[in-house]
């Protein structure tokens, strides 16, 4: 039981007041306050408190974006994370990324990696997508345990209670596994100063997608307005979706 | 012969038309020790436009056979202005002192710290409990919060000076307690160390001082020894062993007192003056220890506000202090305690802008919500020109502080005048802004849940003391400058073009500050140090016109790099330097008026009448 991978995503801070650009064409970022998105916060917490108990060596950060990103995975290393690996995505390409392309990139770099265990938040607060964990999983072939609010190693197998609509759920898992962070999971702690100190000195690997064998992500086709439900079926059924 | 070693530029010289029927009259000027910083401020920078003699730590009764001491170009621009010079060295242009490795590295920690304050400190718990919780203690000691400026080899955080006040700006945004907590901790209680500490010193101590483990306080004010520090009574004399020296006095208002186990107490010493050949009375600092016995304090003292802020008398009865804990030279302890408030004196400007921004918010944050008469108050100008001082009072605090950090930081020794225009500027100015804001919120205001911070503004470091040395040297009289002289002085080149009629008001308040700063050495002489109505017209003509300064010298600079907010600086430097021209004026105008001479006399009988009757004179209207 060796690596743990840990997803951190930079994301416009929860207290900021969103404000769209005068082109509606997305929302104010420059100068906006970011940080670390809240889930990640809880998946990072998890990951080191699994080191602090020894069920594993080490605890990877990894962020996909711009420069800026680097500051998050300073953040995960403040908070107790060995090193990070910052995949570099920017300007037009950063815009079209989305989870299937984050989720191939994670796939790749849990292989590369031979982590045991990937950890994300289970969504992030700009997209509230809610897919790139079980992306991950899927593509990997892994058990998946999302929603986590609880998670105990118990030998070879990880027992996740998971938060559901009907209530709690508790399944147990074989590893390696991709895991999704809940609210209740835990309370991250705080980077200390003496700690942001010492994340200085820990390394942060850079990488492009290319080299991880990821590919540019596609365009994003113009959507389409239909009028009705039979049109909307129609449609689906020409294009072969259904 | 003028002023001595002052350098003139050419342009000077001429614009004063030295006549040389003037020259070599000299006179001693004796100093005084000065009541508060105001005085503070006026009377050392009165220092700098005479030749002085090295300054001393004795206190001032001598006129000494003036030994005139070469006086060093100074780089401070408020010891110049008061010479009428424009020194710009040191403001413009605004200082940019981080590399590329501080500014990221303070990027990194003020998240975290902003956070802690914003949700596990609760200000209102620890008002209400008199103290800070130990939750949130144990929180801040591993957060690194008691040792931000320590060494990183001894265990701190090793924060420049810049870094510290940004650090410092968020503890004052949120809690003024924990501020003062902090403050009294290691802006002052340990500084000594830090500044003149022996290695053996900073080994011993620093590491436990920066994790928190031990906390530490500055002792040096006593029931009969406030601004007039040199007067203290708590002595210190060596032992018959010679290995210690026997500590016995007591200290009042002392922050963290109660709770501090390593103390920088100031005694005095008899000691032989060599010249004399007399027994003297001298200062010297000490590192004690609470462990080595005899040391114990009073209650929390109850006050009204900061009550977080633990404050106590302390009392040292026969503690044996090892001779190896003198800090600085023995003798020279009233040296070290000016080093360590000079030194550590910005940190409530930079605490205050904090504050002031946060109490800004919340008054926006009601103006702009609150609707009466149909309208939100927002739109009704007596509202809008409260914001606006208030915005223009943050401004220039903040634009100080980071001015001053910086000089400190690019390694400038001449910053003591400045430090201290900040203090005053910034105490008085976050009380305005929080009467203000209470103010705008109406009713609510004044209610403790508002969240505002009410009375918990003080002014939280000690006035700075009078300086007890001497002062001698010469001065002569100058013709006196009509208006409408040009000097030669200019802030062109230095001052944004969109800036440049401020940037005249400036230069034209400097010139008719210089001319108003001789008229009055003139006039008074060396009795000018008892004139404190005068005094303060100066100092506040002074504070004034460094805040002028300050404010173009930072609003150049965002107009030079076109910052998103150029101009809506530029429009607070403008307004800022019209009012400031307008009272600096208004004070050289009273200090030249015979009216005004008859105010002041007027004001000092009614005080008289006042003192003499315990209370007010006049009978009630009612006749009972």
């Amino acid at each position: 039981m060796s690596r743990v991978l840990v997803g951190v995503k930079r994301v416009i801070d929860y207290a900021v007041k969103i404000r769209v650009k005068p082109d509606h064409s997305g929302v104010v970022t420059d100068g906006v306050k970011h940080s670390m998105n809240p889930f990640c916060e809880i998946a990072v917490e998890e990951a080191v408190k699994l080191k602090e108990k020894k069920f594993i060596k080490e605890v990877v950060a990894v962020s996909c974006g711009p420069t800026q990103v680097t500051e998050t995975i300073r953040t995960a290393l403040a908070m107790g994370c060995d090193r990070g690996i910052h995949v570099e995505v920017s300007g037009k390409d950063y815009e079209a990324m989305g989870p299937l392309q984050i989720s191939k990139i994670f796939a790749a770099l849990a292989k590369k990696e031979e982590a045991s265990l990937v950890i994300l938040g289970k969504q992030a607060i700009d997209d509230d997508c809610n897919q790139t964990g079980q992306m991950t999983a899927a593509l990997l072939d892994w058990p998946q345990g999302t929603f986590a609010s609880e998670v105990t190693i118990d030998g070879e197998k990880v027992k996740v209670v998971r938060e559901i609509d009907g209530g709690l759920e508790t399944i147990k898992i074989s590893m390696p596994a991709v895991l999704t962070a809940d609210l209740r999971l835990n309370t991250p702690r705080y980077a200390t100063l003496p700690n942001i100190m010492k994340a200085k000195k820990k390394k942060i690997a850079n990488m492009k997608p290319a080299d991880l064998g990821v590919d540019e992500p596609p365009t994003r086709l113009a959507g389409v307005k239909v009028e009705t439900v039979d049109d909307l079926v129609a449609k689906l059924k020409a294009n072969g979706t259904i | 012969m003028l002023l001595g070693k002052v350098s003139l530029t050419p342009a000077l010289c001429t614009a004063l038309r030295i006549s040389p029927a003037f020259s070599g009259i000299q006179k001693q000027i004796g100093a005084a020790a000065t009541q508060n910083a105001r005085l503070y401020a006026s009377s050392q920078a009165a220092e700098a436009v005479l030749d002085k003699q090295a300054v001393g730590t004795t206190t001032a009764t001598k006129a000494a056979t003036a030994k005139k001491a070469q006086s060093v170009e100074s780089q401070s621009f408020a010891v110049n202005m008061f010479k009428g010079q424009i020194n710009p060295s040191q403001v413009f242009p605004f200082p940019s002192v981080m590399n590329e490795e501080q500014t990221q590295f303070l990027q990194e920690l003020v998240p975290p710290v902003s956070k802690f304050f914003e949700e596990v400190n609760d200000p209102a718990k620890n008002d209400s409990l008199e103290k800070v919780e130990d939750s949130t203690m144990e929180s801040l000691k591993e957060m690194g919060a008691f040792g931000l400026q320590v060494p990183q080899d001894l265990g701190g955080v090793g924060l420049t000076n810049t870094q510290y006040a940004r650090l410092v700006e968020i503890v004052g945004q949120h809690d003024l307690g924990v501020g003062i907590t902090l403050g009294a901790h290691q802006s002052i209680g340990f500084k000594g160390i830090l500044l003149v500490g022996s290695p053996a010193q900073k080994e011993k101590y620093l590491p436990k001082l920066a994790t928190g483990e031990t906390l530490a306080a500055f002792c040096l004010t006593e029931p009969a020894s406030g601004s007039d520090a040199a007067s203290i009574k708590t002595l210190a004399t060596l032992s018959p062993c010679g290995k210690h020296y026997i500590l016995n006095g007591g200290k009042i208002w002392i922050s963290n007192g109660g709770l501090a186990e390593i103390f920088t107490v100031f005694a005095k010493m008899p000691m032989m003056d060599e010249k004399t050949g007399q027994m003297k009375d001298k200062i010297t600092a000490f590192i004690v220890e609470r462990s080595f016995g005899g040391v114990t304090h009073g209650p929390p003292e109850k006050k009204m506000g900061i009550k977080a802020s633990n404050t106590a008398e302390v009392y040292f009865e026969n503690v044996p202090v090892p001779i190896e804990n003198v800090l600085g030279e023995v003798g020279g302890g009233f040296k070290v305690a000016m080093a360590i408030l000079n030194n550590g004196r910005f940190g409530m400007a930079a605490a205050l802008s904090g504050t002031m921004k946060g109490v800004i918010t919340q008054a926006v944050d009601h103006a702009a919500n609150r609707v009466q008469f149909g309208s939100k108050i927002h739109t009704y100008g007596a509202i809008q020109e409260k914001l606006a001082r208030m915005t223009m009072l943050q401004y220039v605090t903040e634009s100080m502080a980071y001015m001053i950090s910086g000089n400190m930081d690019s390694g400038s020794k001449d910053y003591h005048i400045e430090a201290a225009i900040s203090k005053i500027f910034a105490s008085e100015a976050a009380w305005e802004v929080t009467d203000e804001c209470i103010q705008v919120m109406g009713g609510m205001g004044f209610m403790k849940d508002a969240g505002k911070h009410l009375k918990s503004l003080q002014k939280a470091l000690k006035n700075p003391l009078g300086n007890a040395g001497l002062l001698a040297g010469e001065i002569t009289k100058r013709a006196k400058r009509t208006a409408g002289l040009s000097t030669g002085l200019t802030l062109q080149g230095s001052v944004h073009p969109e800036l440049s009629h401020s940037g005249n008001l400036a230069v034209k308040a400097i010139e008719h500050f210089g001319v108003t700063v001789e008229d009055m050495l003139l006039k008074y002489g060396k009795n000018i140090l008892h004139e404190q109505f005068v005094l303060k017209r100066v100092a506040d003509s002074a504070i004034d016109l460094y805040a002028m300064v300050v404010v173009l010298s930072r609003a150049s600079r965002s107009l030079s790099q076109g910052h998103a907010s150029a101009q809506h600086e530029k429009i607070l430097c403008e307004t800022w330097c019209i009012e400031a021209y307008d009272r600096i004026m208004k004070n050289v105008k009273d200090l030249k008026s015979s009216s005004t001479t008859q105010v002041f006399k007027n004001m000092k009988a009614i005080s008289a009448a006042v003192v003499e009757n315990g209370g007010i004179v006049a009978p009630h209207p009612l006749g009972f």
